[in-house]
């Protein structure tokens, strides 16, 4: 975590979103237990961790879906938590977050799917929103797409529609929610290119949740990895490919017997068999 | 003894919980200051999918009860040599309580039950997040024109029942059974009073239209994101609704034309 943050401050970039001891906890169940963080500006940044370790749920604390119960959480300055609701739907203007199931309008076309965010929230002329959404859907291939509807679009196509979408606006940060899950090889490869790209070609702040530790490590500057509520490692992909912790080296190689053991905790197995007492 | 005690305590308390998050909903929902040049359009877009597409199923079903009404009224009425009181009696029982209840109640299966589907499907799809995460409130961009539309469809679906009803009444009474036409209008003019009877029916609709919308939209929004979620939220939109429409029915009933 130090040596990262001395990293971050060497190469003049600061951090763009802060996480400090954040504690959060839901239905009684504590999911983050103290998770200090720091995402560097104008980098991709892999949260990495198994399922069920709370990687979506940081990304809705980030675009204050959801509120930490103690802590501190700052995005480029601000205190999401403190904003009231009017400034907190402005400041998400500058955000864009691309969700796992692309969550594209149903009822709207691919166009008019990109096109939404500039008609909410600008008042510029047809002509340009025309030429703004060709340009984002031609960034990510499927300008020649604009007239179907989502629901004549194959999963890869969802999300490189729902891609277009989030950068209409131009945002300085971006949130990927397991932007890989379920892509078949072609459609991952135009994934981890298009992600890599936007974060160059726009400077974006790029946060990438997934458990796909090989694409993810592919294009990120930094990672960290969170199990059991807390950051269990952190640093560039070299940095972590040689961390000492056993965790963390089960996660990244994938090994199925370790500190997450393979058994689900239970009783004696002589017990449950019912040897006990030393049956022939 | 005590757990029972317990648990009614507890259900109780969720209970007023969940009125009070409907309560919040509904605030979040009416607050603030309505966008014309952006809301109309999708007002406009609403009011086709619960009014104009319920359009069909109020009509047929305003003509059935209102020709039952006519055999009823009728096979009762000869008996004491009154069926010229049949226009009457069609006209009160409809403007009065069918053209309102019945219409809610139809209103809560077939649109109700649409809206809180759709609402609760963009939730599981997490379509309402991404909005939220665009910086557009989706109460106010998917749930207010939807809680708007039920308000203003309702009252008009309801005369719109009425009407037919009193027409397919006329149909059997006069057309078929061979009651005085004269009789059949003169006595219903005579006897259903605008003020009274008219405004009231359409008071009763506007209270139900509001009411069936607001909790179709809460169910939809409130519902838990999964196939199963959405399949109760849905059931629960039109149990609610009808238990809410018959029990406001009666209270309203009781205001308005018990003069005791």
């Amino acid at each position: 975590m130090e040596a990262k943050d001395l990293k971050v401050r060497a190469m003049g970039l600061g951090s763009y979103i802060s996480l400090k001891d954040v504690v959060f906890s839901r239905s009684g169940r504590r999911i983050f237990n103290g998770v200090t963080v720091d995402i560097p500006r104008g980098k991709i940044t892999a949260i990495m961790g198994p399922s069920g370790s709370g990687k979506t749920t940081l990304l809705r604390l980030i675009g204050g879906q959801l509120r930490q119960d103690s802590g501190s959480l700052t995005v480029d300055g601000h205190a999401i938590s403190e904003l009231r609701r009017k400034e907190l739907y402005k400041f998400r203007e500058k955000m864009g977050m691309l969700f796992q199931s692309g969550a594209l309008f149903t009822d709207l076309s691919v166009y008019e799917n990109v096109a939404f965010p500039m008609r909410v929230h600008t008042k510029l002329p047809e002509d340009m929103i025309n030429d703004i959404v060709l340009m984002k859907l031609e960034a990510v291939g499927l300008r020649g797409a604009r007239k179907l509807m989502p629901s004549e679009l194959s999963g890869g196509m969802n999300r490189r529609v729902a891609l277009a979408r989030s950068i209409a606006l131009d945002p300085e940060l971006i949130m990927y929610d397991e932007p890989f899950a379920g892509q078949d090889p072609i459609g991952m490869g135009v994934l981890v290119k298009l992600i890599r790209d936007l974060n160059s070609s726009m400077g974006l702040t790029s946060v990438l949740v997934s458990h796909d530790v090989k694409e993810s490590l592919s294009i990120c500057h930094y990672a960290c990895i969170i199990a059991d509520g807390k950051v269990i490692g952190t640093g560039t992909p070299e940095e972590l490919q040689a961390h000492p912790s056993e965790q963390v080296q089960q996660f990244l190689n994938g090994h199925p017997d370790g500190p997450v053991p393979f058994h689900y905790p239970s009783s004696a197995a002589t017990e449950d068999f019912g040897l006990a007492g030393g049956a022939s | 003894m005590i757990d029972r005690i317990a648990s009614f305590g507890r259900s109780s308390i969720g209970f007023v919980i969940s009125i009070g998050r409907a309560g919040q909903f509904l605030g979040g929902v009416l607050s603030g200051i309505p966008r014309p040049v952006t809301g109309f359009p999708l007002l406009l877009k609403q009011l086709y999918s619960v009014g104009v597409l319920s359009l069909a199923i109020i009509v047929v079903s305003g003509l059935f009860i209102g020709m039952v009404l006519g055999l009823q009224g009728y096979t009762i009425l000869s008996d004491f040599g009154s069926e010229a009181a049949i226009g009457q009696m069609i006209a009160l029982t409809l403007v009065r309580e069918l053209g309102p209840v019945v219409t809610a109640l139809l209103f809560a299966g077939r649109a109700g039950s649409a809206l809180t589907a759709e609402i609760g499907l963009m939730k599981a799809t997490e379509q309402l997040s991404s909005m939220e995460m665009m910086g557009v409130d989706p109460l106010r961009r998917v749930i207010a024109p939807r809680l708007w539309a039920g308000f203003i469809a309702m009252p008009v679906l309801a005369i719109i029942f009425s009407m037919v009803g009193i027409w397919g009444g006329m149909l059997v009474g006069v057309e078929w059974l061979g009651v005085f036409e004269g009789s059949y209008w003169g006595n219903m003019q005579a006897s259903v009073d605008f003020r009274d009877d008219v405004i009231n029916g359409v008071i009763k609709s506007i209270v139900f239209g509001f009411v069936c919308a607001w909790i179709a939209v809460y169910q939809g929004y409130d519902c838990v994101p999964t196939s199963a979620g959405i399949s109760s939220a849905t059931t629960k939109t039109v149990v609610y609704s009808s238990l809410a429409v018959l029990g406001l029915d009666f209270v309203l009933t009781a205001v308005m034309f018990g003069n005791f």
